[in-house]
């Protein structure tokens, strides 16, 4: 579905929301990722008001397309977003990773079994999603009309895991299966070349069997069409690389692989929140 | 004498007992199991016919999945299928799976609850000559470790196709335990199946036991042969009345069982093809520690790697046979309170 002026402004205007949904939630946690969740925002915002065929209040539906984030660990994102769509009230985000709380540090099926799954440990999502497209295959054969999509980091195509999966959906042509990487370049201890080198990472996907897609992580109108170009692949599953900017719409946080895995204080929290309550639109 | 009502194999004591590995049972049971349920499939890693299913993949081909030599693959892309409402049953070795998934399996499959089946077959030492890095000793502990994960070792062929049936309809997470070599039939097809049930395959002709012996998998013959023994010592003299119970499924525990006949025998003897830590026998301890405290000895691998060998060759050498079985049991008799 294209996108016009209007609906780019109301998605600015939501994925700005959600921003400072991270960063309060993150601020009251006192633990959590920063960097990843802000990268990702427009992103989940785009999926969440614009691609994925979803009912928040009817998440069992059957028809639904099928979303596995695979980094578990950037779920501050997908909890704000989820909030903002309606699935729960946006007031319960301030209890992320509290005694107590439905939001666990990385996302557990049992008391959000709106979740297609659990996720953290990294590199096995693709794989859960393959299954779910395999599946879908076997019921539907091609005319498939459900989409499976698998959010995953650049640092988890470290693991072995990964790579089984991608295999594995070449091998079976599984077009209704769409992987969006997260190419922020960091991982915990720094740049992903540096810790292991994935470049050249689009050549790698071909080589496994994928169509690829390379687009910038915070443009709607060139995200969207990437997403409306794997929708049109019949051949093959689609990865799109989507080139993210860690820490984005925080100036003091963009770029800096420091802010990977922790929270802002008080006064960065701050300093944040001023930043995102000013953006003029 | 054999439980009556259990209707076990009349040929048990006799040479002419059949041979068949519980990995064959399995088999059967899974093509019944898909021809039952359409939403059962298949994945393997490249060991499908060793491993037995072959006879679903071939009956069912769009149903099978073959993921290739990439077991955290198996069991990932089966918790994707079951989350599709899918039965997935995916088999390996137990050395690969879940020696080499156990997280996959954890958070994608148990923490997730997805109902999928964990088939490790070649388990044990009794996988023979291809050596320790294949014999699968420390699955049990693996997995019976993890919450939501049910964990049955079958006594026998038939059992085994009996306890993949039901599997098929448990409706959550479970590791079936499977051998690679033959291993006496003790059961028939009019053996009462419970799941989750323990029952007693033999008791005392007449009164009261001395020793229950609990048992695990493919070593139930032999402690079936060591009881009948016992009870009437070959060179005469006077005999040790012992109870032998078949614990095929680990967990859930039959806890009730197993303190009723601890409170009768007082002495326990555990028989697994597995690591003494960890296993069916820690499980029982642990049942028993709680509940009535009794004396134990434990028949297993003891805190060892196997080796290459002839199964039978291998289970006397590391103290799982015959003589093993009623050396605990005489030994457990005198440290009994």
């Amino acid at each position: 579905m294209l996108l016009n002026e209007g609906k780019i402004l109301e998605l600015s205007k939501k994925a700005n929301d959600i921003r400072i949904s991270i960063i309060e939630m993150l601020l009251e946690a006192k633990s959590g990722h920063t960097a990843g969740p802000l990268g990702m925002t427009d992103i989940f915002t785009l999926f969440y008001f614009h691609v994925l065929k979803h009912d928040p209040k009817n998440p069992d539906w059957e028809e639904r397309d099928r979303f596995i984030l695979s980094n578990g660990h950037i779920c501050p994102v997908y909890y704000a977003t989820m909030a903002h769509a309606g699935y729960f009230p946006v007031e319960e985000l301030k209890t992320l990773r509290k005694f107590g709380t439905r939001l666990q540090g990385h996302p557990h099926r049992e008391y959000m079994p709106w979740l297609e799954t659990s996720s953290g440990p990294l590199g096995s999502g693709l794989s859960q999603a393959a299954g779910m497209a395999l599946a879908e295959r076997l019921d539907h054969g091609l005319n498939t009309h459900r989409f499976i999509y698998c959010f995953m980091s650049d640092g988890e195509l470290n693991e072995g895991n990964s790579w089984e999966g991608a295999m594995l959906a070449g091998k079976h042509r599984l077009r209704n299966l769409i992987a969006i990487v997260d190419r922020n370049n960091i991982q915990i201890e720094g740049d992903t070349e540096e810790v292991m080198p994935l470049e050249p990472l689009a050549d790698k996907w071909r080589a496994f069997n994928w169509h690829v897609i390379e687009v910038g992580g915070h443009d709607f109108t060139s995200l969207n069409q990437a997403v409306e170009e794997a929708h049109a692949i019949h051949e093959k599953p689609t990865v799109i690389i989507a080139y993210t900017i860690p820490g984005k719409g925080v100036s003091f946080m963009e770029r800096d692989y420091k802010w990977h895995g922790k929270p802002p204080n008080k006064e960065e929290a701050a300093k944040a929140l001023e930043e995102l309550r000013n953006v003029r639109f | 004498m054999l439980n009556s009502k259990l209707k076990l194999n009349p040929k048990i004591f006799s040479t002419d007992c059949e041979q068949i590995p519980t990995r064959k049972g399995f088999g059967q049971g899974l093509l019944l199991a898909g021809e039952n349920d359409k939403n059962v499939v298949g994945l393997c890693a490249d060991l499908t016919e060793s491993t037995q299913m072959n006879l679903f993949a071939d009956k069912f081909p769009e149903r099978f999945v073959q993921v290739g030599v990439a077991e955290q693959n198996l069991v990932t892309v089966a918790s994707g299928m079951a989350a599709m409402g899918k039965i997935p049953f995916c088999s390996s070795y137990a050395m690969f799976s879940p020696g080499r998934n156990w997280e996959q399996i954890r958070t994608t499959i148990t923490y997730n609850d997805r109902k999928v089946v964990i088939v490790g077959s070649h388990s044990g030492i009794s996988v023979g000559p291809d050596g320790g890095t294949h014999q699968a000793l420390e699955d049990i502990a693996l997995m019976r470790v993890m919450p939501n994960m049910d964990v049955i070792n079958p006594c026998d062929a038939i059992e085994a196709k009996k306890a993949t049936l039901a599997l098929a309809k448990t409706g959550k997470p479970a590791y079936l335990r499977l051998g690679r070599a033959n291993s006496a039939v003790v059961t028939t097809e009019e053996t009462p199946f419970n799941m989750g049930k323990a029952e007693i395959f033999w008791m005392p002709d007449v009164g009261l036991a001395q020793v229950g012996i609990i048992v695990t998998g493919g070593l139930m013959h032999r402690a079936l042969l060591a009881a009948k023994e016992l009870e009437n010592p070959p060179a005469g003299g006077e005999g040790i009345k012992t109870k032998v119970m078949n614990l095929f499924s680990i967990k859930p525990i039959d806890a009730d069982a197993i303190t009723s006949l601890a409170k009768e025998c007082k002495a326990i003897v555990t028989v697994e093809e597995h690591q003494i830590a960890g296993g069916m026998g820690s499980a029982v301890a642990e049942v028993l520690a709680a509940n009535y405290p009794a004396a134990m000895e434990f028949i297993g691998v003891q805190d060892k790697f196997g080796q290459s060998g002839a199964p039978d060759e291998l289970i006397e050498h590391y103290g799982m046979g015959k003589n093993s079985i009623k050396e605990a049991v005489k030994r457990v008799l005198k440290r009994k309170i």
